[in-house]
């Protein structure tokens, strides 16, 4: 079966929001309608978005960190938001695991909205129906563009390639790699939604030194000049030992 | 949450008509077997109208609550998983049912279906009674598991708030019983008033019971499981906009601190020693045959009735999202 989902790395992902605005762009524009905003450029802007970046600090100064957290559906593998749906309009499809709502059959009752602990559904203010991430659907499977092109658009917009996207039930995927090599984690796991999308966490290369490796070890005199130095004709060092 | 006032007109209005056709029923079985004095079949008629306009008061008003009113008949579908759908499929046959068993007292027809062998002719309007019972019992069991269905939000996530529906329905119902009965038939309103208060005693338990429940509560979800960085200091900067967004206006009661906790004894108040001291009152004067008795009943229901829709605003907003950790911090 597949699940095809994002991976976060929050080591790599700078806040620069361009996975927000290409993924407004590019589902704004397409077959299922635009992304509605109410006083875009007035006070108290507001519209309707499937992909956030949020920024957290972790620490207290100065010994902060700013983390970049960019939150969209998670794509869960037991989605609480589908089957409290009651027309069917919020569903998971079978073969790739996206989860999607049907625009033409959403009552736009919010319900499903409520039973996502992610915050990840918003509903349309104008064309009053839930909305959310859908994976690009309508571009990964679009055989009109080149196959490297065939992503959801947060995934090529994003410049440090902190979104990886793939298979996370295919164990060899870059994203199934990524998840096990590099500490990939699902969020809110006390509710055993299962999210499909990973993130990767912050990680740290750390270089211990040890007291004997800034002594040279080979002077047993303590004497810290240059050692003599052999004779052109005279065997060195490296000619009758192996170390 | 936010409580969306369709909602609280929704739940507070079918909760009090399905509480008053059991009161109906209540007094149809009670002089079926002569423990109370047979009613015409214009009493049951008038109390089920009654039931039925706010039956379908309560169906308008949830349709304000969706964004596709038209498309509402979609929402039979998912019966199988849905405590919503099923909640749509059996306010319809709680109306069905109200409305035949009215209609069947209204027009005297009343046929011998199992032949009970009672004093009252026939059991048809029981038979239909004890459907529309069902319905109303599944009803309240429906609108309560709508709610502690969804087990991360943790206020709602408990069988107290089936049991308060269902409690809160009864005991509004059946004080719109005693009202209605001090016009309609007299001589039920000790009955109807000592069954109201005790539903309301048993109510006042359990709503205080979730009450101390919910004030206990440790949150599951930690900003800390929600981005999954293991730091005991972690505040949240930016949540990615400075405007609103429906993730701000929906799981936000944005009531003031001071509102949000004085609802919480004003629906106290209002739910339940008010209106218990006006059903005292009421019935008082009313058995010392003083007209003001009735009135002072309707009053008693309205009262209990503003009480209940503030303790479903309060019941909605006490509500704390885990979506809510995301955004905490404009910018």
């Amino acid at each position: 079966m597949t699940q095809l989902a994002l991976v976060i790395d929050l080591n790599v992902c700078v806040g620069c929001h361009a996975c927000v605005t290409s993924c407004k762009e590019w589902n704004t524009s397409g077959a299922a309608g635009y992304m509605s905003d109410d006083r875009p450029y007035g006070e108290d802007p507001t519209g309707t978005f499937f992909n956030r970046v949020q920024t957290f600090e972790c620490g207290e100064y100065p010994k902060t960190e700013l983390v970049h957290f960019p939150k969209s559906c998670l794509h869960c593998e037991d989605p609480p938001c589908v089957p409290v749906c009651p027309t069917g309009a919020s569903y998971k499809r079978p073969e790739d695991g996206i989860v999607l709502v049907d625009y033409d059959k959403c009552i736009g009752c919010k319900y499903c909205s409520w039973a996502c602990p992610y915050g990840v559904r918003e509903i349309d203010e104008h064309q009053k129906v839930m909305k959310k991430c859908t994976l690009c659907v309508d571009r990964i499977y679009d055989e009109s563009l080149p196959e490297e092109r065939r992503k959801p658009a947060c995934v090529l917009a994003c410049p440090t390639s902190a979104r990886l996207f793939g298979d996370v039930h295919d164990s060899e995927s870059a994203v199934s790699v990524a998840i096990r090599e590099s500490g990939g984690y699902a969020l809110m796991p006390e509710w055993g939604t299962k999210p499909a999308n990973h993130y990767l966490p912050r990680r740290k290369t750390h270089m211990k030194i040890h007291e004997d490796e800034l002594v040279r070890a080979d002077n047993p005199l303590k004497k810290e000049a240059k050692l003599p130095k052999p004779k052109i004709t005279e065997p060195s060092l490296d000619d009758v030992t192996s170390w | 949450m936010h409580p969306a006032f369709s909602v609280v007109l929704l739940t507070t209005l079918i909760g009090t008509a399905q509480g008053l056709f059991l009161a109906l029923y209540t007094v149809q079985s009670y002089s079926v077997v002569a423990l109370l004095p047979q009613q015409d079949g214009r009493f049951y008629a008038v109390g089920s109208a009654i039931a039925l306009l706010m039956l379908i008061g309560g169906l308008v008003a949830s349709f304000f609550h969706l964004g596709h009113p038209e498309r509402a008949w979609r929402a039979a579908a998912r019966w199988r998983t849905s405590w919503l759908s099923r909640e749509v499929i059996v306010l319809p046959a709680l109306m069905g049912a109200v409305f035949v068993y009215g209609l069947l007292h209204w027009v005297g027809w009343d046929l011998t279906i199992i032949g009970i062998d009672t004093g009252v002719p026939g059991d048809l309007t029981l038979l239909v009674g004890a459907g529309g019972t069902v319905f109303a019992f599944a009803l309240f069991l429906c609108t309560g598991m709508i709610y502690a269905c969804i087990k991360f939000l943790q206020e709602w996530a408990t069988w107290l708030t089936v049991v308060n529906y269902t409690l809160f329905g009864g005991a509004s119902g059946f004080m719109l019983a005693t009202a209605y009965s001090a016009y309609a038939s007299p001589e039920l309103v000790n009955f109807y008033a000592g069954w109201t208060a005790i539903i309301t005693a048993a109510v006042l338990v359990t709503r205080v019971a979730s009450l101390i429940r919910n004030a206990r509560i440790k949150p599951k979800s930690t900003i800390q499981t929600a981005i999954g960085v293991r730091h005991a200091n972690v505040q949240q900067k930016s949540q990615g906009f400075l405007g609103g967004s429906f993730n701000t206006r929906e799981f936000f009661h944005r009531a003031p601190r001071w509102v949000f906790r004085s609802v919480k004894w004003v629906f106290l108040v209002l739910v339940f020693p008010i209106p218990l001291l006006l059903l005292w009152a009421g019935v008082a004067l009313h058995g010392v045959g003083l007209a003001t008795g009735a009135a002072t009943l309707v009053a008693a229901f309205a009262i209990q009735y503003l009480g209940l829709m503030a303790e479903r605003w309060f019941f909605f907003a006490q509500a704390n999202h885990p979506q809510n950790l995301y955004y905490q911090t404009v910018s």
